[in-house]
């Protein structure tokens, strides 16, 4: 009997879901029939090595890659399809890519407004004020007035991250937000995802941060050769991962 | 040497043939103010259509623009003006000058602006659609603004080219100041005429020509 009140819960809709995603580039197929669904509030950390294609199925999920087959829903609405409305459902989906990709001719309030105008349609008053607030998130308010390049690379991408959860999205896509940085500059910009997290923001990141993904994520997706390999809470992944792929990337990768 | 500075720098016929240069000179300044931003706009057509993912758009696109890169813009601009009344088109020779350097000036114009939009980085415009910005948006905002600066020192560039392409227009008998200036020398037998419009396209083009110089010495270093 009880799997009918599981079913009404609105938590059933995964907000992000993949579903037989195959990817090629010409006669090379990268992504074999990927299947990942992302709860509402849920992080999950997509681990693998370079070309397993995590990267390549991250930006699947807003298109910026273009899937060869397979379904996307945003919240149970199919992303994938001619028909659909790709720039209604994209500002519903956030992004954070690896190289910032902030916009040097802007100035940092501007960077985060430029979409809330001209996508949200946001009056001048308003669009400050989401950016000023989406860039108090982030801890740089004080730079609003800053250009990307007077920033160091971890406030660059923490700065991305306010422009992308200034649109208010449903989902964020994190693209290797920290390999382009620093070390020293790494644990700011990880600290903005834990409280992102703490908000209770739904996120799906492709990551090298071993320990962070540890610690913080609900859930981690390893991947290997295009396709997931396996998947389960980090505790047991880390400790009793069940293939031999597994264990042997997360010991390469974890030896202090 | 007197005969020297009789024949090119004649103070005297230059003064006379002033006021009919100075007219050449408004007519050159018209040709330009009209010539120039029909160019860019053509220009942006060209690089947009040029870079299109559709192939039917995109083929015909950069078609025109070798054409009218490769066809020197005299036998342009004598085609359209003494060629088209063949084919029962006339038109005087005001609008056949434009008509011809707007071609030609869009392919040019369209090229450099084609590599402007090549030179910004990919992931500005991925990052500018993964927030819901539209292609056009992306293109007006993010793509072009940095495009157009990374090809300024071009842009200018050709643009010079275009002022000094409009003494062609003489050709046709528009008066424009070579026009001008080859009159007033064959009334008074003398060449300081020439070389006053020499001087005119001097003083309205050095400024342009070294900053040009110094931007692009900068960038190098």
């Amino acid at each position: 009997m009880a799997p009918i009140t599981t079913l009404a819960q609105p938590s059933a809709i995964p907000t992000l879901e993949v579903r037989r995603l195959h990817k090629s580039y010409g006669a090379l197929e990268v992504l074999h029939g990927i299947d990942l669904a992302v709860a509402t509030r849920e992080m999950v950390f997509v681990l693998g090595r370079s070309g397993s294609g995590k990267s390549t199925m991250l930006r699947c999920c807003n298109r910026l890659e273009e899937p060869s087959s397979g379904d996307i829903f945003l919240e149970g609405q199919p992303i994938t399809g001619k028909r659909v409305d790709l720039d209604g459902l994209r500002r519903r989906i956030g992004m954070v890519f690896q190289s910032f990709n902030l916009y040097p001719h802007l100035d940092t309030r501007r960077n985060v407004t430029l979409a809330l105008r001209m996508v949200l349609k946001l009056g001048r008053d308003e669009a400050d004020a989401r950016a000023m607030a989406a860039l108090e998130r982030v801890g740089l308010a004080g730079k609003a007035a800053s250009h990307p390049t007077e920033l160091s690379g971890g406030q660059q991408q923490r700065v991305a991250i306010a422009r992308a959860i200034a649109m208010e999205p449903a989902v964020m896509l994190f693209d290797e937000p920290t390999s382009a940085l620093d070390p020293e500059l790494v644990g700011d910009v990880l600290g903005v995802m834990r409280e992102l997290k703490a908000d209770g923001m739904t996120m799906l990141v492709v990551s090298h941060e071993m320990g962070f993904a540890r610690e913080a994520a609900d859930r981690i997706v390893f991947m290997a050769d295009g396709r997931i390999v396996e998947e389960g809470p980090p505790e047991q992944l880390f400790t009793a991962a069940r293939h031999e792929a597994t264990r042997t990337f997360l010991s390469r990768h974890t030896r202090q | 040497m007197d005969q020297l500075l009789d024949q090119f720098f004649n103070l005297e016929i230059m003064a006379a043939a002033w006021p009919t240069i100075l007219r050449g000179l408004g007519m050159t300044l018209l040709l330009c103010l009209l010539v120039i931003p029909l160019g860019v706009i053509g220009g942006l057509a060209a690089a947009l259509t040029s870079l299109s993912p559709r192939r039917w758009v995109r083929w015909p696109a950069i078609a025109l623009v070798d054409l009218f890169r490769a066809i020197p813009p005299l036998v342009l601009l004598i085609f359209v003006y003494a060629g088209l009344p063949f084919a029962g088109i006339r038109m005087s020779p005001f609008v056949a000058v434009a008509i011809a350097f707007m071609l030609n000036n869009s392919a040019y114009y369209g090229e450099v602006l084609r590599a402007g939009i090549l030179s910004v980085p990919r992931g500005q415009a991925e990052a500018a659609r993964s927030t819901g910005m539209t292609h056009a948006q992306t293109m007006r905002a993010v793509v072009l603004p940095q495009g157009v600066r990374n090809v300024l020192p071009d842009l200018i560039s050709n643009t010079v080219e275009v002022v000094k392409l409009t003494s062609l227009a003489s050709v046709v008998s528009l008066g424009e100041m070579l026009h001008a200036a080859n009159l007033a020398r064959s009334v008074t037998y003398n060449a300081s005429p020439i070389t006053m419009a020499a001087l005119v396209y001097l003083i309205l083009l050095w400024p342009a020509v070294r900053l040009v110089s110094r931007w692009q010495r900068r960038i190098a270093v």
